[in-house]
């Protein structure tokens, strides 16, 4: 299993039947393909659709119907349409029950940066800090580290933020993370760790809970 | 009646400075065909309403390309990398929004208000400078509406009166952009002669102009 299975797995079992979800582009979008038996979610994409299908076979595509990477969707039975203004009002209004984003960096109080670094990379934060601020559930997928090695789950974020504690989980291919009004609380990790080398690859303070961490069922 | 025009008669009517808000999401229910005319017209020092500037070879994007703006109003730039660089190097004003903040300050320049608070941007770098006010226990931010001369929006269907129909998720800004300006020009995919009135997205009494895609 690479990251992205083992985030999926997991990541996916963190919804329940009915939720209205709202997936990023990248490594949020893995968790679609392991949603388990018995759970039926309804997928917004914030350009304007809920309810949509996967990926059309080539030859099929209609132009005017994609996510929000552009990429060409399908719609489902029972998936309707919308203009923005309708699909920030779900999402600001906290009609969607999770949202899952990607993030560069994550802290103990639950603000997340995932939009820019200054100088460097400036996209721009496109539906990020509306998704981040006004979804009833926010989790942030992420790979423990990142590329060289640094911790991405920090005391406190040094990059501009996308949104001020706003997290209630962080997943990795390593861990489980809650995050509490008391900081962030260790709930699983991976069959293949340890409760040390998840806090030593991660700079804020892990709280073991009183029940014990579970290790991860995929 | 909204009068049938050509796309190039539709650019020729925007003056260098003018404000321009154009429908689309990663030029998905893009007015394409009144892009490549402002292009052509070659109209210079504009300020772009859109909620992102394309691609390089598509849409508003090819207006990045033949430098025609002088300010942006944004969330999102990273489909385009022109639009970063002439940022990064002092050519561009770019004024980035947060997607939902956008769409709605466009909207209360469309229906008359006077702005709203969002609890959207609280914390970040969009709070610099923006009045703050604690409405219902959470801190929210005071954004402003925003207008412009022209609206460029594309529908898939439209009828002699204006009325339109867009198609699955290139609606996007459209509805919205179309009561935010003095001057609304559509691009439609096929025009009838009239739509069932329940079909209808975009009052037709909104609509100056159409620009036909089926001839």
């Amino acid at each position: 299993m690479d990251v992205r299975e083992k985030v999926g797995r997991r990541g996916a079992r963190l919804f329940k039947d009915g939720m209205l979800v709202n997936l990023g582009i990248g490594m949020p979008t893995s968790l679609s393909n392991y949603i388990p038996e018995g759970i039926k979610l309804h997928f917004q994409t914030e350009n304007g659709a809920i309810g949509f299908g996967p990926t059309p076979e080539k030859g099929f595509e209609n132009p005017y119907l994609t996510n929000a990477g552009a990429n060409p969707l399908t719609i489902l039975p029972g998936g309707c349409y919308f203009d923005s203004a309708t699909s920030f009002g779900l999402i600001r209004g906290g009609h969607v029950d999770a949202t899952v984003l990607g993030v560069l960096e994550v802290d103990e109080k639950g603000n997340l940066a995932n939009y820019m670094v200054p100088g460097k990379l400036v996209p721009g934060m496109g539906g990020a800090m509306d998704l981040a601020t006004g979804s009833k559930m926010v989790v942030v997928v992420t790979e423990h580290c990142d590329k060289k090695g640094n911790p991405k789950i920090l005391k406190q974020c040094s990059l501009p933020l996308t949104a001020k504690e706003s997290v209630d989980w962080i997943l990795s291919e390593l861990a489980l993370i809650e995050v509490t009004e008391d900081g962030l609380v260790l709930r699983e990790i991976a069959p293949n760790t340890t409760i040390e080398e998840v806090q030593s690859k991660t700079e804020a303070t892990l709280t073991i809970p009183i029940e014990g961490v579970k290790v991860m069922e995929y | 009646m909204a009068k049938i025009i050509t796309a190039d008669e539709a650019a020729a009517m925007v003056s260098d400075g003018d404000t321009i808000l154009v429908g689309g999401f990663l030029a998905v229910g893009s007015p394409e065909a009144i892009c490549d005319a402002l292009v052509s017209s070659n109209v210079k020092n504009l300020t772009l309403i859109c909620n992102d500037t394309g691609w390089p070879e598509r849409g508003v994007g090819k207006l990045i390309i033949n430098k025609q703006f002088k300010k942006v109003i944004a969330s999102h730039l990273g489909t385009n990398k022109e639009t970063g660089r002439q940022m990064s190097e002092g050519e561009l004003e770019v004024e980035l929004n947060p997607q939902g903040t956008l769409i709605e300050r466009i909207r209360a320049g469309g229906v008359g208000l006077g702005g709203f608070y969002t609890p959207t941007g609280v914390g970040t770098p969009v709070a610099e400078g923006k009045e703050t006010r604690v409405i219902n226990g959470r801190e929210m931010l005071l954004e402003m509406p925003l207008r412009g001369k022209f609206a460029f929006i594309k529908a898939f269907v439209g009828d002699k009166h204006g009325n339109l129909r867009y198609q699955a998720t290139g609606r996007n800004f459209n509805p919205e952009i179309a009561l935010a300006a003095d001057i609304v020009i559509a691009e439609v995919d096929h025009l009838v002669d009239f739509m069932d009135p329940d079909d209808v997205v975009t009052p037709g009494v909104l609509v100056d102009y159409i620009v036909r895609r089926d001839i």
